[in-house]
């Protein structure tokens, strides 16, 4: 799984930033966290409003840091769905 | 039927609502009580002297801070509940293909409703100028967006009433208004913009429109209720406290010499001192509230105030990312001087 924070090292890009990593170590996912400060890039993904979270290419969430909760949903669904992806492949 | 097993079987739509509405019963009792206790609290169990200094500084405190923390939650929470209802990607589609004019009034008008941080600024700058919305409607947006928020209102709305409150709501989008219209008017504005802007390549939006529930939405309103609240709380509390000290200790008109209607030069000199400074309403305003007692007009401190909310260091700095140091200053100057407008005209007229 290929995750990308997208924002530009305000407060709350920060903060999504290290509650990612924090929910990837937790529940031991394979996944590469990175952060994009670009804005060429950031604008590449179509988001308006930072910090946006991006999994595998796709915008899952943007405008706000969703809670720990929330985010541990987020990437549970995206591992569950990138598996049922390969097995089909 | 178990409480808990009531409550699921409870439809959705009242499980939502119901403790919005008790909330809002235990707000209404708490608004209604501030005086009472304030003064209970002061005269009777701090045993202190009505009409002394002491005695109206404490007062005036224990009476303001809970009115107005209470009003700005209040006031936050409603935002929230109606800034669900729009998105920066809406308003840059309702905003595409407006002409100057009335591209402008939407754009102030849609810069109070969406939900927006400054952090946020460049890119949404950059993708509503990537799909061709004026720059000057793009800036009536980012002019709006700062002046006329809720934590300004509410705190104007708790310390000088809703006629206050109202006046400064439309001059705020007024000058948001004309400022833009004035900046898209510059000759070849386009050029005031960093290169790299026009460059970009913007990807379509992924983020599909789902339309929250009411269960959500107020989540959504009463998380960022306790996030605002909890940020500006000690601005409010820090700004009564200076505006208790100068309601119980400044003579009467004391300030009407320097800060009065006749005193024309304070309000520019308002204006100039409000740029660099920053801070947010919270602080300014109870300040600002308790100098207009002691004799400072209002349309001075009223300017005053929309310097420091309007025009802060901080944004500066993140738009520069995006523009130009000459269209940075033709921004500063074309907003400073609707400011000084708003504070003339006030002073003239109350």
């Amino acid at each position: 799984m290929q995750i990308k924070v997208l924002g530009s090292g305000c407060v709350n890009c920060k903060k999504l930033e290290v509650a990612t990593r924090e929910v990837v170590a937790e529940m031991g996912f394979d996944a590469s966290v990175e952060k994009v400060e670009s804005y060429p890039e950031i604008m590449k993904y179509g988001v308006m409003s930072t910090p946006a979270l991006v999994i595998d290419e796709k915008v899952v969430s943007s405008g706000r840091v969703p809670s720990k909760a929330e985010l541990t949903t987020i990437l549970v669904n995206a591992q569950l769905s990138s598996e049922t992806g390969t097995a089909t492949l | 039927m178990r409480p808990t097993a009531y409550w699921a079987s409870v439809p959705p739509i009242w499980r939502a609502w119901l403790p919005v509405m008790a909330a809002a019963a235990v707000w209404l009792v708490a608004w209604r009580s501030t005086r009472p206790v304030s003064e209970w609290l002061s005269y009777t169990v701090l045993g202190l002297q009505r009409g002394s200094h002491v005695g109206e500084a404490v007062a005036f405190f224990l009476y303001d801070v809970p009115k107005i923390l209470l009003l700005l939650g209040g006031m936050i929470f409603v935002v929230t509940v109606i800034r669900s209802f729009f998105s920066p990607e809406r308003t840059r589609q309702l905003l595409g293909g407006k002409r100057q004019g009335v591209g402008n009034v939407l754009a102030a008008s849609l810069g109070v409703v969406t939900p927006f941080c400054s952090c946020s600024a460049v890119p949404l700058f950059i993708g509503f100028v990537e799909t061709g919305i004026p720059l000057g409607v793009t800036f009536s947006f980012l002019i709006a967006t700062p002046m006329v928020n809720e934590v300004a209102l509410a705190m104007l709305l708790g310390l000088f009433g809703w006629r206050i409150a109202g006046l400064y709501l439309g001059l705020g989008l007024a000058i948001a208004v004309v400022a833009g219209f004035i900046i898209g008017r510059v000759p070849r504005v386009e050029r005031g913009v960093e290169d790299f802007v026009w460059e970009i390549q913007m990807g379509a939006p992924q983020v599909e429109d789902h339309k929250p529930s009411w269960e959500q939405r107020f989540a959504q309103a009463r998380h960022s209720t306790r996030e605002i609240v909890g940020k500006v709380w000690p601005f409010v509390v820090v700004g009564i406290a200076i505006g208790a000290l100068i309601h119980g200790f400044v003579p009467t008109d004391a300030l009407a010499g320097v800060l009065g209607a006749d005193a024309w030069w304070s309000v520019p000199a308002g204006v100039l001192i409000g740029i660099p400074m920053y801070s947010n309403a919270a602080g300014v305003i109870p300040v600002v509230h308790a100098l207009t007692e002691k004799g400072a007009a209002l349309g001075t401190v009223l300017a005053f105030m929309m310097s420091v909310v309007a025009l802060s260091l901080p944004e500066m700095i993140i738009l520069r990312r995006v523009l130009k140091p000459p269209l940075i200053a033709t921004f500063i100057a074309v907003v400073a001087a609707g400011i000084l407008v708003v504070g003339f005209i006030f002073n003239a007229v109350i």
